[in-house]
Protein backbone atom coordinates (compact mmCIF):
# COMPACT_ATOMS: atom_id res chain seq x y z
CA UNK A 1 0.00 0.00 0.00
CA UNK A 2 2.77 2.53 0.73
CA UNK A 3 4.56 1.60 -2.48
CA UNK A 4 1.33 2.29 -4.31
CA UNK A 5 0.80 5.66 -3.04
CA UNK A 6 4.29 6.66 -2.97
CA UNK A 7 4.35 5.89 -6.65
CA UNK A 8 0.95 7.85 -7.22
CA UNK A 9 2.71 10.52 -5.43
CA UNK A 10 5.92 11.30 -7.48
CA UNK A 11 3.92 11.00 -10.36
CA UNK A 12 1.67 13.01 -9.45
CA UNK A 13 4.19 15.60 -8.52
CA UNK A 14 5.58 15.39 -12.20
CA UNK A 15 1.98 15.69 -13.67
CA UNK A 16 1.78 18.89 -11.79
CA UNK A 17 5.05 20.30 -12.99
CA UNK A 18 4.70 19.78 -16.33
CA UNK A 19 1.27 21.16 -16.62
CA UNK A 20 1.93 23.90 -14.45
CA UNK A 21 5.12 25.02 -16.62
CA UNK A 22 2.95 26.41 -19.58
CA UNK A 23 1.08 28.91 -17.54
CA UNK A 24 1.84 32.06 -18.95
CA UNK A 25 2.87 35.04 -15.45
CA UNK A 26 -0.31 36.91 -16.64
CA UNK A 27 -2.19 34.38 -15.01
CA UNK A 28 -0.66 33.06 -12.05
CA UNK A 29 -2.83 34.94 -9.50
CA UNK A 30 -6.02 32.53 -10.74
CA UNK A 31 -3.81 29.52 -11.12
CA UNK A 32 -2.34 30.03 -7.92
CA UNK A 33 -6.10 30.57 -6.58
CA UNK A 34 -7.17 27.21 -8.61
CA UNK A 35 -4.20 25.30 -7.16
CA UNK A 36 -5.26 26.54 -3.92
CA UNK A 37 -9.20 24.76 -4.48
CA UNK A 38 -7.49 21.76 -5.59
CA UNK A 39 -5.90 21.42 -2.04
CA UNK A 40 -9.17 22.30 -0.81
CA UNK A 41 -9.68 18.33 -1.13
CA UNK A 42 -8.87 18.47 2.71
CA UNK A 43 -12.31 18.28 3.03
CA UNK A 44 -12.77 14.86 2.26
CA UNK A 45 -9.99 13.69 4.81
CA UNK A 46 -11.61 15.33 7.07
CA UNK A 47 -15.76 14.07 6.07
CA UNK A 48 -13.80 10.83 6.62
CA UNK A 49 -12.77 10.91 9.60
CA UNK A 50 -15.17 12.70 11.77
CA UNK A 51 -17.21 10.68 9.85
CA UNK A 52 -16.27 7.28 11.39
CA UNK A 53 -15.91 9.15 14.68
CA UNK A 54 -17.18 7.55 17.86
CA UNK A 55 -14.71 9.69 19.72
CA UNK A 56 -15.73 12.10 22.32
CA UNK A 57 -16.42 15.56 22.87
CA UNK A 58 -12.97 17.29 21.91
CA UNK A 59 -12.80 14.99 18.87
CA UNK A 60 -15.72 16.23 17.43
CA UNK A 61 -14.63 19.56 18.09
CA UNK A 62 -11.75 19.31 16.29
CA UNK A 63 -13.21 17.24 13.29
CA UNK A 64 -15.93 19.45 13.29
CA UNK A 65 -13.92 22.71 12.76
CA UNK A 66 -11.77 20.67 10.27
CA UNK A 67 -14.36 19.67 7.95
CA UNK A 68 -16.08 23.22 8.15
CA UNK A 69 -12.36 24.98 7.39
CA UNK A 70 -11.54 22.35 4.36
CA UNK A 71 -15.20 23.65 3.27
CA UNK A 72 -14.33 27.49 3.27
CA UNK A 73 -11.16 26.46 1.53
CA UNK A 74 -12.81 24.48 -1.21
CA UNK A 75 -15.82 26.91 -1.83
CA UNK A 76 -14.11 30.13 -1.17
CA UNK A 77 -11.29 29.27 -3.49
CA UNK A 78 -13.09 28.07 -6.27
CA UNK A 79 -15.25 30.99 -6.51
CA UNK A 80 -12.97 33.02 -6.04
CA UNK A 81 -10.73 32.37 -8.89
CA UNK A 82 -13.88 31.77 -11.00
CA UNK A 83 -14.77 35.56 -10.40
CA UNK A 84 -11.30 36.21 -11.64
CA UNK A 85 -10.75 34.25 -15.16
CA UNK A 86 -14.36 35.09 -15.55
CA UNK A 87 -12.75 39.09 -15.67
CA UNK A 88 -10.17 37.51 -18.16
CA UNK A 89 -12.07 36.79 -20.77
CA UNK A 90 -12.78 40.20 -21.85
CA UNK A 91 -15.12 41.66 -23.67
CA UNK A 92 -14.19 40.18 -27.09
CA UNK A 93 -14.32 36.76 -27.17
CA UNK A 94 -13.05 36.29 -30.64
CA UNK A 95 -10.01 38.42 -30.17
CA UNK A 96 -8.99 37.17 -27.04
CA UNK A 97 -9.01 33.98 -28.21
CA UNK A 98 -6.68 34.48 -31.14
CA UNK A 99 -4.22 36.07 -29.00
CA UNK A 100 -4.98 32.90 -26.14
CA UNK A 101 -3.84 30.04 -29.02
CA UNK A 102 -0.60 32.22 -29.75
CA UNK A 103 0.10 32.54 -26.02
CA UNK A 104 -0.70 28.68 -25.27
CA UNK A 105 3.14 27.53 -25.83
CA UNK B 1 -28.35 -3.63 -4.42
CA UNK B 2 -27.61 -0.59 -5.93
CA UNK B 3 -27.08 0.93 -2.65
CA UNK B 4 -24.43 -1.58 -1.95
CA UNK B 5 -22.93 -1.08 -5.46
CA UNK B 6 -22.28 2.61 -4.55
CA UNK B 7 -20.78 2.47 -1.46
CA UNK B 8 -18.51 -0.34 -2.93
CA UNK B 9 -14.97 0.81 -1.61
CA UNK B 10 -14.07 -0.01 -5.56
CA UNK B 11 -17.06 2.30 -6.95
CA UNK B 12 -15.28 5.04 -4.56
CA UNK B 13 -11.63 4.61 -5.81
CA UNK B 14 -13.02 4.83 -9.34
CA UNK B 15 -14.78 8.02 -8.36
CA UNK B 16 -11.69 9.60 -6.92
CA UNK B 17 -9.99 8.44 -9.83
CA UNK B 18 -12.50 10.24 -12.21
CA UNK B 19 -11.92 13.33 -9.70
CA UNK B 20 -8.29 13.50 -10.22
CA UNK B 21 -8.13 13.15 -13.73
CA UNK B 22 -10.69 16.40 -13.77
CA UNK B 23 -8.29 18.12 -11.63
CA UNK B 24 -5.52 17.57 -13.87
CA UNK B 25 -7.68 18.32 -17.56
CA UNK B 26 -8.79 21.73 -15.44
CA UNK B 27 -5.32 22.75 -13.70
CA UNK B 28 -4.30 22.11 -17.78
CA UNK B 29 -6.97 24.16 -19.34
CA UNK B 30 -5.83 27.15 -16.98
CA UNK B 31 -3.05 27.74 -19.08
CA UNK B 32 -4.77 30.48 -21.81
CA UNK B 33 -7.69 33.06 -20.55
CA UNK B 34 -9.95 31.50 -23.33
CA UNK B 35 -10.20 28.39 -21.54
CA UNK B 36 -9.29 28.65 -17.93
CA UNK B 37 -12.83 29.50 -16.99
CA UNK B 38 -13.77 26.07 -18.08
CA UNK B 39 -10.58 24.71 -16.66
CA UNK B 40 -11.80 26.24 -13.23
CA UNK B 41 -15.50 24.77 -13.26
CA UNK B 42 -14.09 20.83 -14.70
CA UNK B 43 -11.90 21.00 -11.33
CA UNK B 44 -14.71 22.11 -9.46
CA UNK B 45 -16.94 19.27 -10.76
CA UNK B 46 -13.93 16.85 -10.04
CA UNK B 47 -14.23 18.14 -6.06
CA UNK B 48 -17.92 17.82 -6.20
CA UNK B 49 -17.62 13.69 -7.50
CA UNK B 50 -14.98 13.16 -4.66
CA UNK B 51 -16.98 14.92 -1.65
CA UNK B 52 -20.26 13.13 -3.25
CA UNK B 53 -18.09 9.58 -3.37
CA UNK B 54 -16.62 10.41 0.05
CA UNK B 55 -20.37 10.66 1.56
CA UNK B 56 -21.11 7.40 -0.20
CA UNK B 57 -18.36 5.49 2.10
CA UNK B 58 -19.45 2.78 4.29
CA UNK B 59 -17.34 4.18 6.90
CA UNK B 60 -19.02 7.09 7.50
CA UNK B 61 -21.79 6.57 9.83
CA UNK B 62 -21.83 9.30 12.60
CA UNK B 63 -21.86 12.69 13.10
CA UNK B 64 -23.90 13.58 9.90
CA UNK B 65 -25.21 16.54 12.06
CA UNK B 66 -22.21 17.63 12.83
CA UNK B 67 -21.20 17.13 9.03
CA UNK B 68 -23.90 18.97 7.45
CA UNK B 69 -23.64 21.94 10.17
CA UNK B 70 -19.59 22.29 9.29
CA UNK B 71 -20.28 22.44 5.59
CA UNK B 72 -23.62 24.83 5.80
CA UNK B 73 -21.73 27.15 8.06
CA UNK B 74 -17.97 26.76 6.22
CA UNK B 75 -20.62 27.80 3.09
CA UNK B 76 -21.69 30.27 4.37
CA UNK B 77 -18.98 32.10 5.44
CA UNK B 78 -17.20 31.22 2.07
CA UNK B 79 -19.68 32.34 -0.33
CA UNK B 80 -20.56 36.09 0.58
CA UNK B 81 -16.12 36.30 1.23
CA UNK B 82 -15.62 35.16 -2.37
CA UNK B 83 -18.15 36.97 -4.18
CA UNK B 84 -17.59 40.54 -2.46
CA UNK B 85 -13.89 40.60 -2.18
CA UNK B 86 -12.13 43.56 -4.08
CA UNK B 87 -9.75 42.40 -6.15
CA UNK B 88 -7.53 44.55 -4.79
CA UNK B 89 -7.56 42.95 -1.58
CA UNK B 90 -7.12 38.99 -3.65
CA UNK B 91 -3.66 38.09 -1.93
CA UNK B 92 -4.88 38.20 1.12
CA UNK B 93 -8.22 36.44 0.18
CA UNK B 94 -5.69 33.78 -1.05
CA UNK B 95 -3.79 33.78 2.04
CA UNK B 96 -7.15 33.12 4.09
CA UNK B 97 -8.37 30.56 1.88
CA UNK B 98 -4.60 28.88 2.13
CA UNK B 99 -4.88 29.02 5.43
CA UNK B 100 -7.91 27.21 6.59
CA UNK B 101 -6.47 24.32 4.55
CA UNK B 102 -3.60 23.85 6.25
CA UNK B 103 -5.43 24.26 9.37
CA UNK B 104 -8.18 21.04 8.50
CA UNK B 105 -4.83 19.24 7.89
CA UNK B 106 -3.20 19.82 11.08
CA UNK B 107 -6.69 19.66 13.02
CA UNK B 108 -7.38 16.12 10.76
CA UNK B 109 -4.07 14.85 11.74
CA UNK B 110 -4.70 15.82 15.66
CA UNK B 111 -8.00 13.66 15.26
CA UNK B 112 -6.09 10.72 13.80
CA UNK B 113 -3.68 10.84 16.53
CA UNK B 114 -6.67 10.75 19.27
CA UNK B 115 -8.73 7.98 17.77
CA UNK B 116 -5.68 5.73 17.53
CA UNK B 117 -4.71 6.10 21.16
CA UNK B 118 -1.79 8.22 20.45
CA UNK B 119 -0.82 5.91 17.28
CA UNK B 120 -0.34 3.03 19.23
CA UNK B 121 -0.69 0.02 16.98
CA UNK B 122 -0.29 2.31 13.90
CA UNK B 123 2.24 1.55 10.94
CA UNK B 124 5.70 3.99 11.36
CA UNK B 125 4.94 5.04 7.68
CA UNK B 126 1.26 6.21 8.56
CA UNK B 127 2.68 7.94 11.68
CA UNK B 128 5.15 10.02 9.97
CA UNK B 129 2.78 11.16 7.09
CA UNK B 130 0.45 12.09 9.81
CA UNK B 131 2.89 13.85 11.92
CA UNK B 132 4.50 15.57 8.19
CA UNK B 133 1.15 16.89 8.02
CA UNK B 134 0.35 18.14 11.10
CA UNK B 135 3.70 20.22 11.16
CA UNK B 136 2.97 21.31 7.52
CA UNK B 137 -0.09 22.10 7.98
CA UNK B 138 0.11 23.90 11.22
CA UNK B 139 2.66 26.12 9.87
CA UNK B 140 0.84 26.70 6.73
CA UNK B 141 -1.85 27.56 8.36
CA UNK B 142 -0.03 30.35 10.93
CA UNK B 143 2.28 31.22 8.06
CA UNK B 144 -1.07 32.42 6.13
CA UNK B 145 -2.68 34.39 9.04
CA UNK B 146 0.07 36.55 9.44
CA UNK B 147 0.48 37.10 5.81
CA UNK B 148 -3.64 37.99 5.62
CA UNK B 149 -2.99 40.45 8.50
CA UNK B 150 0.27 41.62 6.83
CA UNK B 151 -1.15 42.23 3.54
CA UNK B 152 -4.55 43.46 5.64
CA UNK B 153 -2.57 46.02 7.11
CA UNK B 154 -3.90 44.74 10.81
CA UNK B 155 -0.08 44.72 11.33
CA UNK B 156 2.88 46.65 10.08
CA UNK B 157 3.46 45.24 6.70
CA UNK B 158 7.30 45.47 6.89
CA UNK B 159 9.83 43.28 7.91
CA UNK B 160 9.60 42.44 11.61
CA UNK B 161 12.83 40.55 12.92
CA UNK B 162 13.19 39.67 16.22
CA UNK B 163 16.75 39.32 17.72
CA UNK B 164 18.24 35.40 16.93
CA UNK B 165 15.49 35.13 15.05
CA UNK B 166 17.40 32.29 12.57
CA UNK B 167 18.80 30.23 16.33
CA UNK B 168 14.73 30.59 17.38
CA UNK B 169 13.31 29.19 14.33
CA UNK B 170 15.92 26.63 14.12
CA UNK B 171 15.29 25.44 17.94
CA UNK B 172 11.43 25.37 17.14
CA UNK B 173 12.54 22.70 14.17
CA UNK B 174 13.94 20.88 16.52
CA UNK B 175 11.33 20.87 18.57
CA UNK B 176 8.94 19.92 16.13
CA UNK B 177 11.26 17.30 14.81
CA UNK B 178 12.05 15.79 18.31
CA UNK B 179 8.58 15.63 19.78
CA UNK B 180 7.96 13.61 16.15
CA UNK B 181 10.38 11.47 17.01
CA UNK B 182 9.09 10.91 20.23
CA UNK B 183 5.96 10.11 19.18
CA UNK B 184 7.06 8.01 16.30
CA UNK B 185 9.08 5.47 18.43
CA UNK B 186 6.03 4.91 20.78
CA UNK B 187 5.23 8.54 23.22
CA UNK B 188 1.42 8.57 23.39
CA UNK B 189 1.34 11.93 25.29
CA UNK B 190 -1.18 13.64 23.83
CA UNK B 191 0.97 16.98 24.99
CA UNK B 192 3.62 15.56 22.73
CA UNK B 193 1.04 16.44 19.91
CA UNK B 194 0.04 19.37 20.58
CA UNK B 195 3.29 20.63 21.42
CA UNK B 196 4.54 19.77 17.55
CA UNK B 197 1.31 22.08 16.71
CA UNK B 198 2.28 24.79 18.81
CA UNK B 199 5.98 24.63 17.99
CA UNK B 200 4.80 24.59 14.33
CA UNK B 201 2.60 27.21 14.67
CA UNK B 202 5.34 30.03 16.03
CA UNK B 203 7.68 28.69 13.34
CA UNK B 204 4.87 29.49 10.69
CA UNK B 205 4.45 32.89 12.23
CA UNK B 206 7.94 33.59 13.07
CA UNK B 207 8.96 32.73 9.45
CA UNK B 208 6.13 35.09 7.77
CA UNK B 209 6.69 38.09 10.39
CA UNK B 210 10.41 39.49 8.99
CA UNK B 211 9.05 39.14 5.27
CA UNK B 212 8.57 42.49 3.86
CA UNK B 213 5.72 43.70 1.36
CA UNK B 214 7.94 43.43 -1.70
CA UNK B 215 8.32 39.22 -0.87
CA UNK B 216 4.73 38.86 -0.36
CA UNK B 217 4.24 37.35 -3.34
CA UNK B 218 7.07 34.08 -3.02
CA UNK B 219 5.38 33.76 0.46
CA UNK B 220 1.84 32.76 -0.39
CA UNK B 221 3.07 30.82 -3.51
CA UNK B 222 5.27 28.72 -0.80
CA UNK B 223 3.01 28.76 1.70
CA UNK B 224 0.25 27.37 -1.00
CA UNK B 225 2.78 24.63 -1.72
CA UNK B 226 3.14 23.26 1.82
CA UNK B 227 -0.59 23.15 2.17
CA UNK B 228 -0.53 20.89 -0.84
CA UNK B 229 2.58 18.69 0.62
CA UNK B 230 0.81 18.40 3.56
CA UNK B 231 -2.48 17.22 2.01
CA UNK B 232 -0.30 14.68 0.13
CA UNK B 233 1.12 13.80 3.42
CA UNK B 234 -2.39 13.18 4.75
CA UNK B 235 -3.38 11.52 1.74
CA UNK B 236 -0.40 8.89 2.14
CA UNK B 237 -2.05 8.44 6.09
CA UNK B 238 -5.49 7.95 5.23
CA UNK B 239 -4.39 5.72 2.30
CA UNK B 240 -6.89 8.05 0.50
CA UNK B 241 -5.73 8.56 -3.47
CA UNK B 242 -7.85 11.75 -4.19
CA UNK B 243 -5.84 13.66 -1.61
CA UNK B 244 -2.51 12.31 -2.55
CA UNK B 245 -2.83 13.15 -5.94
CA UNK B 246 -5.02 16.73 -5.76
CA UNK B 247 -2.40 17.80 -2.47
CA UNK B 248 0.90 16.51 -4.86
CA UNK B 249 -0.34 18.00 -7.69
CA UNK B 250 -0.28 21.82 -5.57
CA UNK B 251 2.74 21.22 -4.46
CA UNK B 252 4.38 20.43 -7.30
CA UNK B 253 2.87 23.48 -9.53
CA UNK B 254 3.23 25.99 -6.19
CA UNK B 255 6.94 24.91 -5.53
CA UNK B 256 7.59 26.06 -9.72
CA UNK B 257 5.60 28.91 -9.13
CA UNK B 258 7.73 29.82 -5.57
CA UNK B 259 11.20 29.06 -7.66
CA UNK B 260 9.28 31.83 -10.70
CA UNK B 261 9.15 34.51 -8.17
CA UNK B 262 12.11 34.36 -6.40
CA UNK B 263 13.68 33.67 -10.25
CA UNK B 264 12.60 37.34 -11.07
CA UNK B 265 13.71 38.91 -8.11
CA UNK B 266 16.99 37.63 -8.36
CA UNK B 267 16.70 36.05 -4.56
CA UNK B 268 16.92 32.67 -3.25
CA UNK B 269 13.97 31.16 -1.94
CA UNK B 270 16.42 30.65 1.44
CA UNK B 271 16.88 33.85 1.37
CA UNK B 272 13.43 35.26 1.49
CA UNK B 273 12.30 32.82 4.02
CA UNK B 274 15.54 33.83 6.27
CA UNK B 275 13.71 37.15 5.45
CA UNK B 276 14.56 40.93 7.20
CA UNK B 277 15.05 41.77 3.18
CA UNK B 278 15.12 45.38 2.92
CA UNK B 279 14.78 47.66 6.69
CA UNK B 280 18.59 47.18 7.64
CA UNK B 281 19.83 47.64 3.77
CA UNK B 282 18.71 51.20 3.58
CA UNK B 283 22.20 52.18 2.80
CA UNK B 284 22.11 52.60 -1.12
CA UNK B 285 20.15 56.08 0.18
CA UNK B 286 23.89 57.33 1.16
CA UNK B 287 25.06 60.95 -0.53
CA UNK B 288 27.46 60.04 -3.71
CA UNK B 289 27.98 63.32 -4.52
CA UNK B 290 26.11 63.28 -7.68
CA UNK B 291 23.25 65.94 -8.08
CA UNK B 292 20.06 64.43 -6.18
CA UNK B 293 17.37 66.57 -7.33
CA UNK B 294 13.99 65.11 -8.73
CA UNK B 295 12.05 66.93 -11.07
CA UNK B 296 8.24 67.21 -10.13
CA UNK B 297 5.67 67.61 -12.78
CA UNK B 298 2.09 68.61 -12.94
CA UNK B 299 -1.11 66.76 -14.26
CA UNK B 300 -1.42 69.25 -17.42
CA UNK B 301 2.41 69.08 -18.40
CA UNK B 302 2.10 65.00 -17.93
CA UNK B 303 -1.04 65.66 -20.12
CA UNK B 304 0.72 66.90 -23.01
CA UNK B 305 3.54 65.32 -22.80
CA UNK B 306 1.33 61.86 -23.27
CA UNK B 307 -0.72 63.40 -25.75
CA UNK B 308 1.75 63.78 -28.42
CA UNK B 309 3.67 60.76 -28.07
CA UNK B 310 3.11 57.74 -30.48
CA UNK B 311 3.53 54.79 -27.50
CA UNK B 312 3.29 55.30 -24.25
CA UNK B 313 4.14 52.31 -21.51
CA UNK B 314 2.26 52.21 -18.26
CA UNK B 315 4.14 49.60 -15.61
CA UNK B 316 1.83 49.30 -12.55
CA UNK B 317 3.13 48.68 -9.22
CA UNK B 318 2.01 48.37 -5.81
CA UNK B 319 0.56 51.69 -5.65
CA UNK B 320 -2.09 51.11 -8.23
CA UNK B 321 -3.83 48.40 -6.27
CA UNK B 322 -3.12 50.33 -3.21
CA UNK B 323 -4.97 53.46 -4.54
CA UNK B 324 -7.35 51.26 -6.16
CA UNK B 325 -6.40 52.87 -9.06
CA UNK B 326 -7.07 50.33 -12.00
CA UNK B 327 -10.37 51.60 -13.87
CA UNK B 328 -9.17 55.78 -13.94
CA UNK B 329 -5.99 53.81 -15.80
CA UNK B 330 -8.19 52.37 -17.94
CA UNK B 331 -10.03 55.96 -19.07
CA UNK B 332 -7.02 57.27 -19.05
CA UNK B 333 -5.51 54.63 -21.69
CA UNK B 334 -9.00 54.96 -23.78
CA UNK B 335 -8.34 58.70 -23.79
CA UNK B 336 -4.60 58.30 -25.15
CA UNK B 337 -6.12 55.60 -27.91
CA UNK B 338 -8.48 58.12 -28.97
CA UNK B 339 -5.42 60.53 -29.83
CA UNK B 340 -3.99 57.56 -31.68
CA UNK B 341 -1.54 56.71 -29.08
CA UNK B 342 -0.56 53.21 -28.67
CA UNK B 343 -0.77 52.22 -25.30
CA UNK B 344 1.21 48.90 -23.54
CA UNK B 345 1.22 47.68 -20.30
CA UNK B 346 4.76 46.00 -18.86
CA UNK B 347 4.39 43.78 -16.16
CA UNK B 348 6.74 42.71 -14.12
CA UNK B 349 6.15 39.14 -12.34
CA UNK B 350 6.47 39.96 -9.03
CA UNK B 351 4.60 43.24 -9.19
CA UNK B 352 1.87 43.86 -6.57
CA UNK B 353 1.20 41.31 -3.68
CA UNK B 354 0.94 38.10 -5.39
CA UNK B 355 1.98 36.53 -8.77
CA UNK B 356 -0.23 38.54 -11.76
CA UNK B 357 -1.51 40.56 -9.08
CA UNK B 358 -1.59 43.43 -11.76
CA UNK B 359 -3.06 41.30 -14.32
CA UNK B 360 -6.18 40.38 -12.33
CA UNK B 361 -6.89 43.92 -11.50
CA UNK B 362 -6.18 45.35 -15.16
CA UNK B 363 -8.52 42.86 -16.52
CA UNK B 364 -10.92 43.91 -13.55
CA UNK B 365 -10.75 47.12 -15.34
CA UNK B 366 -11.41 45.51 -18.91
CA UNK B 367 -7.93 46.01 -19.97
CA UNK B 368 -7.69 43.81 -23.17
CA UNK B 369 -5.46 41.16 -22.27
CA UNK B 370 -3.10 41.72 -25.48
CA UNK B 371 -2.57 45.12 -23.80
CA UNK B 372 -0.58 43.33 -21.07
CA UNK B 373 3.08 42.57 -21.79
CA UNK B 374 5.32 40.46 -19.40
CA UNK B 375 8.91 40.99 -19.37
CA UNK B 376 10.92 39.75 -21.37
CA UNK B 377 8.24 41.10 -24.18
CA UNK B 378 8.28 44.89 -22.53
CA UNK B 379 12.22 45.19 -22.25
CA UNK B 380 12.57 45.54 -26.35
CA UNK B 381 9.75 48.07 -26.32
CA UNK B 382 11.07 51.04 -24.06
CA UNK B 383 13.64 51.77 -26.47
CA UNK B 384 11.08 52.89 -28.72
CA UNK B 385 8.40 54.40 -26.14
CA UNK B 386 8.11 57.71 -25.74
CA UNK B 387 6.77 57.96 -22.19
CA UNK B 388 6.61 55.55 -19.56
CA UNK B 389 3.85 56.02 -16.88
CA UNK B 390 4.85 54.60 -13.40
CA UNK B 391 1.84 54.33 -11.18
CA UNK B 392 3.09 53.13 -8.04
CA UNK B 393 5.69 50.87 -8.92
CA UNK B 394 8.97 50.93 -7.64
CA UNK B 395 11.76 48.12 -7.13
CA UNK B 396 11.25 46.77 -10.15
CA UNK B 397 12.27 49.79 -12.12
CA UNK B 398 15.40 50.34 -10.35
CA UNK B 399 18.08 50.80 -13.14
CA UNK B 400 20.43 50.06 -9.72
CA UNK B 401 19.81 46.41 -10.47
CA UNK B 402 21.57 46.57 -13.54
CA UNK B 403 24.45 48.36 -13.31
CA UNK B 404 24.80 49.21 -9.48
CA UNK B 405 27.07 46.46 -8.27
CA UNK B 406 26.58 47.39 -4.25
CA UNK B 407 22.85 47.63 -4.54
CA UNK B 408 21.13 45.10 -2.83
CA UNK B 409 18.89 43.84 -5.63
CA UNK B 410 21.51 43.92 -8.39
CA UNK B 411 21.14 41.84 -10.46
CA UNK B 412 17.18 41.24 -10.36
CA UNK B 413 15.64 41.43 -13.59
CA UNK B 414 13.93 44.76 -14.26
CA UNK B 415 11.61 46.70 -16.56
CA UNK B 416 13.94 48.98 -18.27
CA UNK B 417 11.64 51.95 -18.47
CA UNK B 418 15.11 54.05 -18.17
CA UNK B 419 15.48 53.27 -22.04
CA UNK B 420 12.33 54.87 -22.87
CA UNK B 421 12.77 58.79 -24.04
CA UNK B 422 10.82 60.70 -20.74
CA UNK B 423 9.45 58.86 -17.71
CA UNK B 424 6.60 60.36 -15.82
CA UNK B 425 6.42 58.61 -12.32
CA UNK B 426 3.55 59.19 -9.84
CA UNK B 427 4.23 58.60 -6.46
CA UNK B 428 2.67 59.31 -2.89
CA UNK B 429 5.65 61.26 -1.84
CA UNK B 430 9.61 60.42 -1.99
CA UNK B 431 9.89 57.33 0.40
CA UNK B 432 11.66 54.73 -0.89
CA UNK B 433 9.83 51.21 -1.75
CA UNK B 434 9.42 48.48 -0.04
CA UNK B 435 12.89 47.19 -0.11
CA UNK B 436 13.96 50.54 1.49
CA UNK B 437 16.44 50.84 -1.35
CA UNK B 438 17.04 54.12 -2.70
CA UNK B 439 15.89 54.17 -6.47
CA UNK B 440 18.01 56.42 -9.04
CA UNK B 441 15.41 56.27 -11.97
CA UNK B 442 13.63 59.32 -10.19
CA UNK B 443 16.87 61.48 -10.12
CA UNK B 444 17.86 60.94 -14.17
CA UNK B 445 17.48 63.33 -16.64
CA UNK B 446 14.50 62.05 -18.26
CA UNK B 447 12.40 61.41 -15.29
CA UNK B 448 9.58 63.76 -13.84
CA UNK B 449 7.38 63.07 -10.69
CA UNK B 450 3.99 63.81 -10.32
CA UNK B 451 3.10 63.26 -6.36
CA UNK B 452 -0.13 62.44 -5.18
CA UNK B 453 -2.95 59.54 -4.66
CA UNK B 454 -2.47 57.58 -7.90
CA UNK B 455 -5.79 57.66 -8.47
CA UNK B 456 -6.70 61.03 -8.33
CA UNK B 457 -3.09 61.79 -10.60
CA UNK B 458 -4.22 60.03 -12.69
CA UNK B 459 -8.07 60.89 -13.06
CA UNK B 460 -6.57 64.71 -13.39
CA UNK B 461 -4.23 63.69 -16.23
CA UNK B 462 -7.27 61.98 -18.13
CA UNK B 463 -9.37 65.53 -17.51
CA UNK B 464 -6.62 67.47 -18.90
CA UNK B 465 -5.96 65.22 -21.49
CA UNK B 466 -9.48 65.30 -22.77
CA UNK B 467 -9.22 69.21 -22.62
CA UNK B 468 -6.54 69.41 -24.73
Amino acid sequence: MLLTNLTILVLAGFVGYYVISKVPNTLHTPLMSGTNAIHGIVVVGGLLVLGSAAGDGLDKVILTIAVLFGTVNVVGAFLVTDRMLDMFKGKDPKKVAAKADGEGG
Amino acid sequence: MFASFLQDPDFIRVCYIVAFVLFIVGLGRLTGPRTAVSGNRIAAVGMAIAVIATLLDQRMGSNWVLIVAAVVVGTAVAVPAARNVKMTAMPQMVALFNGVGGGAIALISWGEFRHSDGFADVELYIVIAALLAAIIGSVSFWGSNIAFAKLQELIDGKPIALPGQQVINIALLGVCVGLSVAIATGTTSEWAFVGILIAAALLGTFVVLPIGGADMPVVISLLNAFTGLSAAAAGIALDNVALIVGGMIVGASGSILTNLMAQAMNRSIPSIVAGGFGGATAIAAGDDGVDRTVRSTSASDAAVQMAYASQVMIVPGYGMAVAQAQHAVRELTLELEKRGVEVMFAVHPVAGRMPGHMNVLLAEADVPYDQLKEMDDANPQFARTDVSLIIGANDVTNPAANDDPSSPIYGMPILEVDRSRSVIVLKRSMSSGFAGIDNPLFYADGTSMLFGDAKGSVQEITSELSEL
